[in-house]
């Protein structure tokens, strides 16, 4: 479970996020929205522990740890991972290597790829020149190599065509354990009982809701959690009524 | 070779010379007598004291010389063991393809002027021995061929002179290591390289260096292209120098012809390196790329490149890419000249430190800070080297590693 109590957090000087209280249960995926600007990734960095986001207030837990202060490769361990939305190149580090690293031991790498379509790119350099799409098939390889129990997803639609959206959208359902497997011998209340990934995925357009079944959404204005409800809820509220609505609910939060 | 009186004449008139780059060297404070050293046997080679082995293996040498297609060692100044395994390829020692052979003639100081420093003039002078290395007309090497001067005694002064020949379509490669005993302090290495590369010959010559702390290092090396020649030159060198200084010159005489230089440069403290490559593409279809990478630790490193463009339709490349880490000095020196309209040359070049998204990035898949740097500086090092053979691949990326737990 990750547990966040009245977190705080700076940036170069600037409080960014403000009293946020979250709490995602084993085998829970959560939507994050807010417009841009409103701290999303903030958000999901400070969850990662990234030194930049300064901690001022408010603490974080990670099944049953204290992780408000514990280094960002600690916290990988743990199993917290982070599909990026614009990751670095690493020069002459190769996408196979890094699939190696993620997993901490030699792992199928092949096999793993295949999964994501992502064959013909084991040989070239982490990133290097790769389209929007490549890129988010690359996070999910590394994320599946890492089997994190947490999950922290950066818009992993945005820049994917359509081509790639269902194996996007599926590949992270299937991360999440989140589709059900008519072929299981086990009733699907059992599957679902069973469930002990998390996730928290950050979405403009909602579309990852047309693959990922999420258990809760989100809504992040100018740093303040301000709703938590049903996401497609949510979706249809922001396409009829934009974030100024988000505004009226932030105010009468506070 | 029947007269070497003009060399010698020549040689005498510039002994005094300094270089024009690199701190001189007072070579009359060092040793150049006569060492004595046994001849090895195969099996002799496989019993050299383990100590010894090691700074030989490091240096890309296989004793068992099992994947290699011969070999020539030289140890201060004599040549211990040399010998070919594959028809078609002559390794020969230099005062011995001097004494016996007139086709010399045509090679030795051909590329490389005598009065160009003291360094080259006392090679002249004070010549010990060297290799020669020659692909028959054809010949295709299946296993690299293995060079090795070692330098055992302290205070000695090594001067040798290699040739490295390609007939016509032929295929050489060639792994040379320079190494110093693992007792020894100071000494000096003087090394004139000429190559001839002839037409559709192809040649790689990768070179990784070992040196000693206090050692002074003067390589003086030239080679020359012919129509559809390949000349391969890759140069490693990660461990500590009191002075290296080369500039290696190529000239692609015969059109189409390549000629590509990457270097891999670890600087340790107090360690000064002034390296660099030149070529000038002086034919139609001549291409040319030198790749350099290069990292401190607090040596001090002068990396140049230059490249000159004679003729229309030629086409070159310059990188340098540099990375600071623990104090010390990068100058990357880029030069381009073209001399005619429809030259295509360009350079990139860049000093800097590791980027912290990079470290934090590989952090968050698992790995500690230091485990981060020494992925990316792996990374960094890496370079993708076309064309060169995979024992020779190995013995780079076993170099970068080796140096990875040391000098990092």
């Amino acid at each position: 479970m990750l547990q966040i109590e009245d977190l705080q957090v700076e940036l170069e000087g600037n409080v960014i996020l403000k009293h946020i209280d979250l709490e995602i249960k084993p085998g829970e995926t959560h939507v994050l929205f807010g417009p841009n600007g409103s701290g999303k990734t903030s958000l999901l960095m400070t969850i990662m522990g990234y030194p930049q986001y300064k901690v001022i207030g408010g603490k974080m837990y990670f099944k049953g740890e204290e992780i408000t202060n514990m280094p960002i490769n600690e916290r990988a361990r743990l199993g917290i991972g982070m599909s990026y939305q614009r990751p670095p190149t690493i020069n002459g580090l190769k996408t196979r290597q890094m699939v190696n690293i993620c997993s901490g031991k030699e792992v199928d790498v092949e096999q793993l790829a295949e999964r994501v379509d992502f064959l013909n790119f084991l040989g070239r350099d982490v990133n290097a020149g790769f389209s929007g799409g490549e890129i988010k098939r690359s996070e999910l390889l590394q994320l599946m190599a890492q089997n994190a129990d947490l999950m922290l997803f950066d818009e992993p639609e945005s820049g994917v065509d359509l081509e790639n959206i269902t194996l996007v959208g599926n590949s992270i359902a299937e991360l999440l354990e989140k589709q059900i497997h008519p072929e299981n011998h086990k009733p699907v209340i059992k599957q679902k009982q069973a469930r002990t990934k998390m996730g928290l995925i950050i979405t403009h357009t909602g579309y990852i809701l047309d693959y990922v079944t999420a258990d809760k959404g989100q809504v992040l204005y100018d740093g303040v959690l301000s709703c938590t409800t049903n996401p497609r809820e949510i979706l249809e509220c922001i396409g009829h009524m934009g974030y100024k609505e988000c505004v009226r609910c932030v105010i009468g939060k506070n | 070779m029947r007269n070497r009186e003009e060399l010698t004449k020549k040689a005498q008139g510039a002994i005094n010379k300094s270089a024009v780059l690199g701190p001189d060297i007072h070579l009359e404070d060092f040793d150049k007598s006569d060492v004595p050293h046994q001849y090895l046997s195969d099996k002799e080679l496989l019993s050299i004291p383990k100590a010894e082995q090691e700074r030989l293996i490091m240096s890309g040498l296989d004793l068992t010389e099992k994947e290699r297609g011969g070999t020539f060692f030289q140890k201060d100044n004599k040549v211990v063991h040399c010998k070919t395994k594959q028809d078609g390829i002559e390794v020969i020692p230099i005062r011995q393809a001097l004494e016996k052979y007139d086709w010399i003639e045509d090679y030795y100081w051909k590329l490389a002027s005598v009065d160009t420093d003291k360094y080259t003039a006392t090679a002249e002078l004070n010549l010990q021995d060297g290799y020669v290395i020659r692909a028959l007309p054809g010949t295709k090497s299946i296993y690299p061929i293995q060079a090795c001067l070692y330098i055992d005694k302290d205070g000695l002064q090594q001067i040798v002179h290699n040739i490295i020949i390609a007939e016509e379509d032929s295929e050489l490669h060639i792994i040379t290591g320079c190494a110093t005993s693992p007792h020894l302090k100071k000494g000096v290495h003087i090394g004139i390289s000429e190559f001839f590369i002839k037409k559709n010959a192809k040649v790689s010559f990768t070179m990784i260096h070992n040196w000693a702390e206090d050692m002074l290092v003067r390589p003086r090396s030239v080679a020359q292209v012919e129509e559809g020649g390949l000349f391969l030159n890759n140069y490693i060198c990660m461990k500590p120098v009191k002075s290296l200084q080369m500039y290696p010159t190529t000239h692609l005489v015969g059109d189409n012809s390549v000629a590509r230089f990457y270097s891999i440069i670890v600087g340790a403290p107090d360690s000064e390196y002034d390296i660099g490559g030149r070529v000038f593409l002086k034919k139609p279809g001549t291409r040319a790329e030198i790749i350099a990478r290069t990292i401190t630790n607090g040596g001090n490193i002068i990396a140049r490149g230059h490249l000159i463009g004679e003729v229309p339709g030629v086409k070159a490349h310059l990188e340098c890419k540099g990375l600071i880490l623990k104090g010390g000095k990068i100058h990357a020196i880029p030069e381009l000249e073209g001399h005619a309209e429809g030259v295509e040359m360009s350079h990139e070049a860049a000093v800097g430190k590791i980027a912290q998204e990079e470290i934090l990035y590989l952090m968050s898949r698992g790995l500690t800070e230091d485990e981060a740097v020494s992925t990316i500086i792996q990374g960094f090092l890496n370079l993708d080297i076309p064309d060169l053979p995979p024992q020779l691949k190995a013995e780079i990326d076993k170099a970068i590693e080796a140096s990875d737990k040391d000098a990092m």
